[in-house]
């Protein structure tokens, strides 16, 4: 789960990690008047709340001098549609602005806890060279890079966050500020069960003081059952269709295609995604109906994928371990009873009993397309979605 | 020989009374595995499936051999129970569990790197063993579908018919996708030498090269099948272990060439990982490692059968 900026940044309050004066969010121009006053005295920032880095080039990051200008701003923000690098040419509704006063800055500086997956814990990496793309200096400077192995348990230990201090240049006289500040920030990582908490940039004011100038935290799904309040939060990434999804454990995840897709396990509907691709199609969605596939399941699967208005065709491909082929086949008949559909429906069934599954599918007088492998359904799916445009 | 199981393989099922343990162990036992002991804690002294149940793994060892564990424990306890399993002295450890915390596998594995020291005294304790000498433990998961060697042990979630024994080591991140190779494999007349899912989570008991050590070293094993997707750096990994130490041929596929590059975990996960994990990156590791990569998952079988036909001939 990704919490947005004014979350993140919430957490850091929590934990003592200064962070600048806030007059809270707004998801509404008239709610300003309110968080100026309580952010102090301007300049203020204005800060769009959606889940994507880049937002300064995309205009979602704008001071403001005077409430006059703070009111062109927020009237603006408030519903704007963003892309950034990071959307994927997709365009984020800004639903909630953040309002903050302006913080002067004289150094800024990347710091992040992560999971290194390599290592296998949790790492901080930090760069003296904030404010650039941390990507960029990845590729271009990587000695310029900071990283600290931390113990999944423990944390970061008081030497590693005075090292780390040195190595960075922190200001003498906020040495100690600094190691709180790391300290507290590889606490929030495993007391939360995060897999990324970010400070992109962390600042040195002019007067030699530390403020944590934004902030991301993205926690482990997994981890929800011991952390109920995180649990209790809104997902601000999925959509309404990947919500419905999870709710019935179905991993679903729409994409940009017109073939709809069901599979069971997420790897094999990955690769089915794949041949979809290599039969000249495109995926409408990854779904993951689960390795079981009960028929409750695949029910739900077929509902979901049918709302999706782009899908003009629909590719079951479930190989059939456990659960057998026949129960399967029956699962499919009775949601497409369940669920109306118009569009070409391919299904591939391969497993345990797979002939009696077959022969179910072809006795139901069902109009449907029955596959003998994945290459001849990713073919067949994309002939039929031809056909059915024509 | 196979690797991790054979016919000996004494299984000892943790988890072993609840709904995945029962339905699950139970296709082991008629797969032909050795299941020899099941634990729940509180309904030791018990008979489940026909099998003795233990409170703990230490009793269930103790009083069976059981020398490889089969894991159902839900997400919050699974942990500990591949602590209490490698405690025990158990050696080959296969977790199917699904949804482990990432914080709480970095702490197993830390904890496996040491050596988890079983509570001494209270009668039947085994001795504890020479301080440093370290118990090798295997540790194969978690989120997989687990272990089969075909014809001879099956410890895992893997439909058992659709293997067949022989001599091509399959090792893959995925499940169902696994089935679908073996499958076409077993189609081709390739039987395998041992199957491992190494399960999917960023944190896993086992990589693609610790198994490709154990598929080099096995004589049994002619040839291997690996299959990965993206994220993570594993399948870079083992292409340069394949190309520095292996003289078996390797056949890859890479699940996720068309996925989105969107919900990745921000900018620190690609740092550490330095610009890989791609499944473009994947692909030329592995090329450049002299790896054959199949594009076309449904071409997998007969791609390997026929690089291995004249090599095979009449040893399928």
């Amino acid at each position: 789960m990704k919490l947005l900026e004014y979350e993140a940044k919430e957490i850091f309050a929590k934990y003592g990690i200064p962070v600048p004066r806030s007059g809270g969010v707004i998801t509404d121009a008239a709610q300003l008047a309110e968080a100026l006053k309580k952010a102090g005295d301007g300049p203020w920032v204005l800060k769009a709340q959606v889940l994507a880095g880049g937002r300064g080039k995309a205009g979602g990051v704008k001071i403001a001098k005077t409430p006059a200008e703070a009111e062109a701003i927020a009237k603006a923000m408030v519903g704007m549609k963003m892309v950034t690098h990071q959307t994927h040419g997709k365009a984020l509704t800004v639903a909630e602005v953040l309002v903050n006063k302006c913080s002067d800055i004289k150094r800024e500086i990347y710091i992040a806890v992560a999971m290194d997956r390599k290592g296998e814990r949790p790492m901080v990496i930090a760069s003296a060279e904030g404010g650039v793309a941390i990507e960029e200096l990845a590729v271009s400077k990587p000695e310029a890079i900071l990283k600290v192995p931390l113990d999944a348990v423990r944390g970061i230990e008081p030497f590693q966050a005075r090292s780390l201090a040195f190595k960075l240049g922190i200001p003498a006289k906020e040495l100690r500020s600094f190691t709180a500040f790391v300290t507290a920030l590889a606490r929030i990582f495993i007391d939360l069960d995060a897999s990324l908490v970010e400070v992109n940039p962390l600042i040195i004011t002019p007067d030699d003081k530390i403020v944590a100038l934004d902030g991301k935290i993205v926690t482990d799904d997994n981890a929800l059952f011991r952390q109920k309040a995180l649990a209790e939060r809104p997902d601000h990434e999925a959509t309404d269709l990947e919500l419905e999804a999870k709710k019935v454990g179905i991993n679903y995840i729409g994409l940009d295609g017109d073939i709809g897709c069901m599979v069971n396990g997420a790897g094999l509907a990955m690769a089915t995604m794949d041949t979809v691709a290599l039969a000249g199609g495109m995926p409408a969605n990854f779904l993951d109906v689960g390795g079981g596939a009960t028929t409750e399941q695949v029910t739900a699967a077929f509902r979901i994928i049918l709302t999706d208005p782009k899908v003009k065709a629909v590719l079951i491909n479930i190989f059939g371990g456990i659960m057998k082929c026949d129960v399967i086949a029956q699962g499919v008949l009775s949601a497409v009873q369940k669920v109306e559909f118009k569009v070409p429906l391919i299904v591939r069934l391969e497993g345990t009993n797979v002939e009696q599954g077959r022969e179910l599918l072809k006795k139901s007088g069902l109009r449907l397309t029955a596959a003998d492998s994945l290459w001849d359904a990713a073919q067949k799916a994309v002939s039929a979605l031809k056909e059915n445009k024509q | 020989m196979s690797i991790l199981l054979n016919k000996d393989t004494r299984l000892v099922v943790q988890g072993f009374t609840g709904e995945a343990g029962t339905f699950h162990a139970k296709q082991c036992i008629e797969y032909g595995s050795k299941v020899v002991a099941g634990v729940t804690p509180g309904k030791g002294g018990t008979q489940h499936l026909g099998v003795p149940v233990f409170n703990t793994v230490e009793d269930a060892a103790m009083a069976t051999g059981a020398n490889a564990s089969l894991i159902f424990v839900p997400p919050p306890f699974a942990a500990d129970s591949i602590l209490e399993a490698a405690a025990a002295g158990i050696k080959v450890i296969v977790c199917i569990t699904e949804g482990i915390p990432v914080l709480d596998m970095a702490r197993v594995k830390k904890a496996l790197a040491g050596r988890p020291l079983p509570v001494l005294g209270g009668g039947g304790t085994p001795a504890p063993e020479t301080p440093g000498a370290g118990r090798p433990v295997r540790l194969v998961g978690p989120n997989c579908p687990g272990v089969i060697t075909p014809g001879q042990c099956k410890a895992g979630i893997m439909p058992g018919y659709i293997h067949k024994p022989g001599h091509v080591g399959v090792v893959s991140r995925s499940g169902t996708l696994t089935y679908e190779a073996v499958w076409q494999l077993t189609g081709q007349g390739l039987g395998q030498s041992t199957v491992v899912g190494i399960g999917g989570d960023p944190i896993a008991g086992s990589n693609f090269t610790d198994i490709l050590k154990l598929f080099q070293a096995d004589p049994e094993t002619k040839a291997v099948v690996l299959i990965g997707e993206i994220g993570g750096t594993a399948e870079e990994e083992a292409a340069a272990y394949i190309k520095a130490e292996m003289d078996k041929p390797v056949f890859a596929f890479i699940a996720g060439r068309t996925a989105p590059p969107g919900r990745r975990m921000g900018h620190a996960g690609a740092i550490i990982e330095g610009g890989s994990g791609t499944h473009a990156s994947k692909v030329k590791a592995l090329e450049a490692a002299g790896i054959t990569v199949v594009e076309n998952l449904s071409s997998i079988g007969a791609t390997v059968a026929k690089a291995l036909g004249a090599a095979f001939a009449g040893s399928r």
